[in-house]
This record gives structure tokens, C-alpha cells and sequence, in this order.
């Protein structure tokens, strides 16, 4: 079978974890194909996120299973779901703060250069490549050497998608991209993301905001506490109809 | 922020930060030679200096780099004596010299692996935890093994790494007593190493990460936990070095070797600028605070100050150097 690009890139079949005597997700199913954005809602504690880590290699599932491009997949760490090019923007951003922009983006994958039997850390060529990737995205900062710790919410934004977007990732998962940033912030993270979907990436959003939802998405599923809720095509539903199934309510 | 209003003092801390270790030291030769001109500045005495450090060097360089994971390591004195004692035992029973060197850096090594094993996958609520019990445990080995007495008699091949001595006839003439201590070279060319795997390579970069997020290291692919079994493993590993300079300096195994040693080297790491919270900290720092300590303690025995003054006076240093960080943290960062 070969993989066609009107075929589902990534699915979750049946997708179970728990943690401890707590279930955080009960048999829950997802697709995603090339180029298509969809927007992942529900209420706090409905597993979106553990959803979405386990997508990442984060977490292992409990039960079920994982497809990329038509192939069962086992992760045992995000590198090897990077590896497949499933890149994940954390909430929480997970960002070395204490380390340079160009750092973060390239952190676990560093561009090296050898000597004998060596690798060392090739500095200039990842500065060059960071600054490259930062123009392309449009990304104001005043340096590339600059410690994170020195950004605003909305620059640390765009490097973690910075960080996501660096070696042409075919998935990109982002969970509240812009929950912590400035109205003017956010219409630059909404940008980003129809920018990926242009390039044929598969995004998947999470966020509660349904400004953000109705602006990019394609499909909308929902999540109530840890299933599968409702789903629907973005043009064939409604905002109030959205928010009833993150309250659990179907009209 | 704002700048305007800014007093001067804060916009010097970003170079205090960077430079002030370097005027501190500055400061102390100037203020050493001029209350000791004839003694402080003589080969003698500045020799002298770089060989009590050399051995406690080695630990600071260990726990450096366990503290830019944000870990602790309380056990490299314990670590130390163990090596010591189990070099001492390795030569008494008449094992040649070029083995003997080996069991030292290989005993530390196992030690520092079993403290990393345990704070990794015993799940130790903090490596201070793992490190404090092993504190306890390898200096109890140590008395075991050796029956708590001193040992001595190594060969002189194996006491030259400490004691050696390259003699400079070549740039003073024929019967000159100018001499540089082999321990400072061998202290250079490790420092140099750790330099370079700390800041040229991956796994350099990746310590780092996890120091300042552990989190977005794991996210990032990072075998956390296999970084910190390999940085507690090193840190072993240079407190067996450690062992290896203190033996040829003192030519006996000893009970209290490395007594206390550990407050010794977090005391220079912490001097050196490092911050104990993980993440930032310099090799190069490092060596300068344990020369700091060094030269503290170099000048107060020469003007016969008591040792009491030197305890008030280290206390005092960490404590400033503390407060830096602390200022660096809350100007230099956005919240």
C-alpha cells in the first residue's frame, strides 16, 4: 500500500491511558490529513492534552494504537515521533529558558561537525540556520543569541513554533497556542498556523478560545472526559453548537 | 522597564556578573602583595597555592557540573577517601604502580554511578537525599576496608602525579629551585576537557538544558535520566582524580581525607558564579572560585590570621556571590 496524500497521515485508534486508578482518556480515535487543520476542544480534565502527548511520544498509551501514514507506530520518546516529523508546541512551551533562542530550536538535534572521530557543536551553522528559519516565520527578535528567559510571552510563543516547524515536521500538534499571549500577539500564532497548512502540514490546535477555532480550523472535534464527544466540519456547525459539546450537551 | 530610571548600580550587574570574579580576584592579589610584598608573590608561594587547590579542584569540577543539572552532590569528599583508601590497598598488596593509578578514578566512578542509579531509578525525592546517605556510606566503606587507620608507602611513580615537579633550569639556568607542580598541569588539561564537553558537545548542551528545564529536555528527545547517571558518574570520577593528587601530595590514606571537602567545592562552585538553582554557572568560573578559596586562605595563614577569621570570611563570599545571582535574576529577566 503507498501512502497517498489525500490518505490520513496520522490516526489514533482506540487510544486508552490511564494514570494510576485515574483514566484520563477511554478509547478515543483521531485523524488527521496533510494540509488540514483541526481544532481539538473540551473542558478542562476532558484529555485533550494527555491526547495529545501520547501523539508526541510523551506518553506511552495504556491501550490502542497510533497509524502514521497507514503504519502502526510505537513511540518510546518524542524523538522518535520527531523522527517521523510529528512536532509538538507545549503548553507550557517547554523552553529552556536559561538557553539562547537558537538553543531551544535546535536542542537534541544540534548541528555538528566533526573532528577525527569527534562531533563538536557547529555554533556558527546553527546560528546562521536559526536566523534563516526565524526570517522565514517572520519572527522579530533582536538576536538569535538571546536567553529566552529574556522574551516576551508572545516571542516565546514563536520559538517553541520555531522550534516545531525547524526540520520540516508533516504534523504539527499545538496545545493552547495562544492562551498566554497579547490580542496583537495572537493573530501572528494564527498566521503561523495557516502558513503551515499552505506548506501541506497537518496541525492539530487545542484551544478553548473560539475566535481561534473558527479563524483556522477545518474540522472541529470535541472531548468529554477522556472520549469522544462530537465531531463535525467547521462550515457545518456553529460556535454555540461547539460550546455545547465542550459542556456536554448535544442539541 | 524602565531604563531611565535605572540606577547605576544595576546597569553595572550585567558586567559585575561577568567580570566581577575576575576584579575580585584582582582585587585580592593587589591587596596580598601590598600587606605580604616579600613572601606572596614568590614562586614559592604562588606554587604553593596551586597545589593545595589541586585536589579540591577536582571535586569543585565534579559538583559543577551535578549543580548546572540543578543536583547536589554531597558525597564527593566520602568519594574521595574511598578511592584513597582502595588506591592505598591496591599498592600495599604490591599491584605495580601502572594499575594501581586506574583503581582510584575507577572506584569513584562506581560510586558516583550508584549515586546517580539511585537518584534516577530509586526515584530519590532529590539527589541531596541519595547523595547524604552515600556520604555516610562510602566513608563507611572506606573505614572498613582499611580497618580506620592511615595506610602509606606508594610507589614513587604513582606520588609524582601529585608531587611531581617540572623543574624550569631552562629558563632560570643550571641549579635553579623554579618549578611548575605537575598537579597544575594535569588540573589544566582536565579543566580544559570538561570545557570542551561542556560547551563543544551535545551532551555539554543537553546538561544545560536539563538544568534550566528538565521538562523541555525530555520533551526535546533527551534521555534525562541517562545524562544524569553519566554527570554523577564524572563527578565520581573526579573525585577519584582527586584521590589520585591527594595521594602522591601526602603519600598516605587517611580516615579524614576529604572531610568536609563537599561543603568545600560547593562553596567554590557557588563563588565561581554558578547558580544553584541549575543552568548557568562556567568552568572557568569554577577555577576561579576554588583559586578565590585558595588564595583566602593562602593570605590569612601568611598574616597568621585564625582560621576562625577564614570560616567568617568563605561564609561571607557565598553569601555576596549569592546575592549577585539573586539581583542578576530579578533585573535581568522578564516575568
Amino acid at each position: 500500500m503507498t501512502f497517498n496524500s489525500s490518505d490520513i497521515i496520522l490516526e489514533a485508534r482506540g487510544v486508552s491511558k490511564y494514570f494510576g486508578t485515574i483514566t484520563a482518556l477511554e478509547n478515543t480515535n483521531l485523524n488527521l490529513r496533510p494540509g488540514e487543520v483541526l481544532g481539538v476542544v473540551g473542558d478542562n480534565g476532558a484529555g485533550k492534552s494527555t491526547l495529545m502527548k501520547v501523539l508526541s511520544g510523551l506518553f506511552k498509551q495504556s491501550a490502542g494504537s497510533i497509524f502514521f501514514e497507514g503504519k502502526k507506530v510505537e513511540f518510546s520518546s518524542p524523538r522518535d515521533s520527531q523522527n517521523l516529523g510529528i512536532e509538538m508546541v507545549y503548553q507550557d512551551l517547554a523552553l529552556a529558558e536559561n538557553l539562547p533562542i537558537g538553543d531551544n530550536i535546535f536542542l537534541g538535534r544540534e548541528p555538528t561537525r566533526n573532528f577525527g572521530p569527534f562531533k563538536f557543536l557547529d555554533h556558527k551553522k546553527r546560528k546562521q540556520l536559526t536566523e534563516e528559519h526565524l526570517s522565514r516565520l517572520k519572527i522579530n527578535v533582536k538576536s538569535a543569541d538571546q536567553r529566552v528567559e529574556e522574551l516576551s510571552g508572545g516571542q516565546r510563543q514563536a520559538v517553541a513554533i520555531a522550534r516545531a516547524t525547524a526540520f520540516d515536521a508533516k504534523i504539527v500538534i499545538m496545545d493552547e497556542p495562544t492562551a498566554a499571549l497579547a490580542v496583537k500577539e495572537v493573530g501572528k500564532v494564527l498566521d503561523l498556523i495557516k502558513g503551515l497548512k499552505d506548506l501541506g502540514v497537518g496541525v492539530i490546535v487545542i484551544s478553548h478560545r473560539m475566535d481561534d477555532i473558527f479563524t483556522v480550523s477545518d474540522r472541529v472535534m470535541a472531548l468529554f472526559q477522556g472520549t469522544n464527544f462530537a465531531e463535525s466540519q467547521l462550515r457545518q456547525t456553529s460556535r454555540d453548537e461547539v460550546i455545547g459539546w465542550i459542556m456536554g450537551k448535544k442539541i | 522597564m524602565e531604563n531611565k530610571e535605572d540606577t547605576l548600580f544595576i546597569r553595572l550587574i550585567p558586567y559585575i556578573d561577568r567580570y566581577g570574579i575576575l576584579l575580585l580576584i584582582a582585587i585580592m592579589l593587589l591587596i596580598l602583595h601590598l600587606l605580604q610584598p616579600d613572601v606572596f608573590f614568590s614562586w614559592r608561594n604562588i606554587t604553593n597555592i596551586f597545589k593545595q587547590i589541586s585536589w579540591q579542584s577536582m571535586l569543585a569540577l565534579g559538583v559543577f557540573m551535578v549543580i548546572v543539572t540543578a543536583g547536589i552532590d554531597l558525597s564527593v569528599g566520602s568519594i574521595l577517601m574511598l578511592s584513597l583508601m582502595a588506591l592505598a590497598i591496591a599498592s600495599r598488596a604490591g599491584l605495580p604502580w601502572q594499575i594501581v593509578i586506574f583503581v582510584a578514578p575507577a572506584v569513584g566512578m562506581v560510586c558516583g554511578m550508584i549515586n546517580g542509579l539511585g537518584i534516577t531509578i530509586l526515584r530519590m525525592p532529590h539527589p541531596f537525599i541519595m547523595t547524604l546517605g552515600t556520604l555516610y556510606i562510602f566513608r563507611g566503606v572506606g573505614n572498613l576496608i582499611s580497618g580506620g587507620v592511615p595506610i602509606g608507602g606508594f610507589a614513587d611513580q604513582l606520588r609524582s602525579i601529585g608531587s611531581g615537579k617540572i623543574r624550569l633550569e631552562w629558563l632560570y639556568g643550571e641549579g635553579a629551585t623554579q618549578y611548575i607542580p605537575s598537579s597544575l598541569i594535569i588540573i589544566i588539561i582536565i579543566f580544559f576537557i570538561f570545557w570542551i564537553f561542556l560547551n563543544q558537545t551535545k551532551i555539554g548542551k543537553w546538561i544545560y538544558a536539563i538544568g534550566g528545564n528538565p521538562e523541555a529536555a525530555r520533551a526535546a528527545g533527551i534521555n534525562v535520566n541517562r545524562i544524569l547517571i553519566l554527570v554523577y558518574t564524572l563527578c565520581g570520577f573526579l573525585s577519584g582524580i582527586g584521590a589520585l593528587i591527594l595521594a602522591g601530595r601526602t603519600g598516605s590514606a587517611y580516615p579524614n581525607a576529604g572531610l568536609q571537602s563537599e561543603l568545600d567545592a560547593i562553596a567554590a562552585v557557588i563563588i565561581g558564579g554558578a547558580s544553584f538553582f541549575g543552568g548557568r554557572g562556567t568552568v572557568l568560573g569554577v577555577f576561579a572560585g576554588v583559586f578565590i578559596m585558595g588564595l583566602l586562605r593562602n593570605g590569612l595563614n601568611l598574616m597568621n590570621v585564625s582560621v576562625f577569621w577564614q570560616q567568617v570570611l568563605i561564609g561571607s563570599i557565598i553569601i555576596l556571590a549569592v546575592y549577585i545571582d539573586v539581583l542578576r535574576r530579578q533585573f535581568g529577566t522578564r516575568k
